[in-house]
Formats: structure tokens, sequence, C-alpha cells
């Protein structure tokens, strides 16, 4: 290669990594900026912006679901497993909200320690089938939760 | 071993090259399109939990690669023309550009589609989006700035360092739903483990991105025909094919 275009060839590689490594840097310095929610035990450490609207991210508890009277209001449970956080919501929920669904709340936390919501999203998880399929896969787990051994426990009589 | 890639490099002999492959791409192309597009929108079954709607994964999950891979094509042309000087290297990527612009706003558009009815909102500040938009700029902001140099070689080149500049946004957008917590769902595909999609639903998939980028192809092709035609307005060539009526 001749010295001119070897030259050339540095500095574009020297210019890609430069801007490779600003990126990195400041996107380390943002990281929590850049997250969309805090977590449930985000929220029992008192990491969230006290009096301000924020957004907490995780589960919808199994049977933790209620609708009251009203019939618009319901209240849930939201849980990354480790804490919990209640949240209290108004308004309609999107197709994908269920129990055992991931769902991001956008609201503040009332003097209760309740999280009072204005908008819940419901999160996706990348799996995708026909129902059939999941029906076997949820009749699988059924299955191995009655055997009081486990499905993969020889049992001698 | 570079003498192929200096007779490729020739503008007349990728004219010619293109001409030849472009119809039967273009053919394979609208096979492709017709097949995944009636095996995913009619023979795919239906997903356990999103109904029909989940069916828009045919059009946007290949439209959000094609978006990846055509800036991918031109931050590597970017490259060679700046290290390399090569004027083909330099008209793929300025032929490219509007191509991978649609294919961003096409990705951006049918996720908003999505999102409404599924999450609940038609736009969030999430990560992966928010990067998909930038990338959605830059395309945009390559194109102008090509286009307020007066003197076109000036302007390549300040193109081509922005879209080199721009390559970190790629990395990017593909870990953005891994290094932070997003709106947006993971990688259902393109993970090294088994993928996370019925094999029903991903045949026709991979069918409609194969036909996406095959229509990538033919367009880059026959836009970067007429480029080098108008480059090389003034050369023998183009003359003596003009007055043969053969372009």
């Amino acid at each position: 290669m001749n010295p001119k275009r070897r030259q050339k060839l540095i500095l574009v590689g020297a210019m890609v990594a430069i801007v490779a490594l600003a990126m990195t840097l400041l996107l380390n310095v943002f990281r929590s900026n850049i997250q969309l929610f805090y977590t449930p035990t985000e929220v029992a450490q008192g990491k969230v912006p006290p009096g301000a609207e924020f957004k907490v991210g995780g589960m919808v508890a199994a049977d933790s679901v209620e609708r009251l009277t009203d019939g618009l209001t319901v209240e849930f449970v939201l849980t990354d497993h480790a804490e919990d956080v209640p949240v209290r919501y108004t308004g309609i929920l999107p197709d994908l909200f269920r129990e055992g669904q991931g769902t991001v709340s956008v609201g503040k936390l009332d003097d209760q320690g309740v999280f009072v919501a204005s908008k819940v999203l419901a999160k996706h998880d990348e799996n995708y089938m026909p129902p059939e399929v999941a029906d076997a896969l949820q009749k699988a787990a059924d299955n191995k939760k009655q055997q009081p051994y486990g499905s993969d426990t020889v049992i001698l009589q | 071993m570079f003498q192929w890639f200096h007779r490729l490099a020739s503008l007349k002999n990728f004219y010619r090259l293109a001409e030849i492959i472009t119809p039967w791409l273009a053919v394979l192309c609208a096979i492709l399109l017709a097949v995944g597009l009636y095996r995913g929108l009619v023979v795919a079954p239906t997903d356990y939990e999103q109904g029909e709607s989940y069916r828009i994964i045919y059009v946007h999950v290949p439209s959000a690669w094609m978006s990846m891979f055509v800036y991918m094509v031109i931050a590597f042309c970017s490259a060679i023309y700046l290290v390399w000087n090569m004027k083909l290297a330099d008209i793929v990527a300025q032929a490219s550009a509007p191509m991978g612009a649609a294919f961003t706003f096409l990705a951006l558009a049918t996720g908003s589609l999505w999102g409404k009815p599924m999450w609940g909102t038609w736009w969030e500040w999430d990560a992966r989006l928010t990067s998909e938009l930038i990338l959605l700029f830059l395309y945009i902001g390559y194109m102008a700035l090509r286009g307020a140099f007066e003197n076109s070689a000036a302007g390549a080149k300040a193109a081509a360092i922005l879209a080199l500049v721009g390559v970190v946004n790629i990395p990017i957008i593909h870990y953005s739903v891994e290094w932070w917590n997003t709106l947006h769902q993971p990688a259902s595909i393109t993970k090294f483990d088994t993928p996370s999609i019925h094999i029903s639903m991903l045949i026709p998939l991979l069918m409609m991105a194969l036909g996406f980028k095959l229509f990538y192809l033919v367009n880059m092709f026959s836009r970067t025909r007429s480029m080098i035609l108008e480059r090389e307005a003034s050369t023998s060539w183009v003359r003596n094919r003009a007055q043969e009526n053969n372009l």
C-alpha cells in the first residue's frame, strides 16, 4: 500500500475509534438517564426523584390485579421478584396488560407509598408462537407443578 | 489480487454488470416478497398474545434490519472512498442513502402503529426508539450535507466523514435493548441460541428479510447506473451507447 493511502487509512480508523471512545464515555456518564424506568428495588431504596413524576417497570404480580367498583380504576402490584410497588391507575389498559406481563407505569408516589399512575404501558417479550404451542407449554408447566417429585425424578416403588 | 477489484471499480464495467444481474434479482425479489407476504399474512398462525397484530413484524423487522444494513454499506463505501478515492464507492453510498432513510422511516412508522394498541403509546423515548430516530436524522443529514456543497467532490468527502462518525450509532441501536431497560422487547432472532419465534412464523419472516435485501439491491443498482451515466456523460462509451439507443 502506498504511504499516502496508508496514512489515510490510519486517519479514518483513528477517527472512528475516537468517536466510538467518546460515545462510550458519554453513554456511561448518562447511563442512568438513558434507562427508561426505575425498578421496584430502586423505588424501595429511595433512588427515585422525590415528588416528581417518574416511570416504574416490572412484572404485574400474579393475582394482584383488582378492579375497583367505578369500573375504570385498577390496582395491581408491580414486582421485580425482590421488591413490590403497589400501583393505582384510572384509564384504559393496553391490550397486552395482564398478570405476569412486563409493564411500565408513569406517575408519582403518594403519601402512602402507592404509585398513582397516569399512564400504563405494556412491555412485550420477545416470544412469538401460535396459541396451540403456548397452550402446550402451559400444560407442560402445570403438569410439572402437580408432580410432587418433579418430572425428572424417578420414583422407585 | 487487486485486479478484479480494479476492474469492478471501473464505472463502465460496473454499469455492464449491474445491467445484467438487475433483472434476475428483480424477479427473485418479486417472488420472495409475494410468497413471503402470502405466507406471513395468510398462512402463518396468529400469535398467542398479540393475535393478528403481530403480523406487522413481516414489514417492521425487515425494514429495521435494512435500515442498519444500508447504513453499514454507506459507511463501508465511505471508508473506501476516503482512503482509496474510489469513485464507484462514493456513487453506491450516494445511491443508497435515500433508500436507507426510507427503510428507517418505514421501521419507525410501522413500529409506532403497532405500539399504540400493544404498548399503549405511539412513541416512547426509550433507547431503541430514540437511537433509530437518530439513524433517520443521520441519513437526512448525510443527504443534506452532500447537497449543501457547490463542489460535489468536497460534498462527497464531508458526507463520507459524517457517515463514518455516525457508524457508532449502529451498535447502539442493536444493543440498546440489552444495555438499558427499554420499552422495546429484546431481539427474537439475532441471538446465538434458538430464536424465540416459532418456526412457522420465522420462515416467512426470513423470506421477507431476503426480499427486502434484494429490493434494496435492485433499486441501488438502477440508481447507481443512472448516476454513472450522469457522471460519465462525456465519455465515449456512454456516447456510443446513447447513439445505439442502448442505455
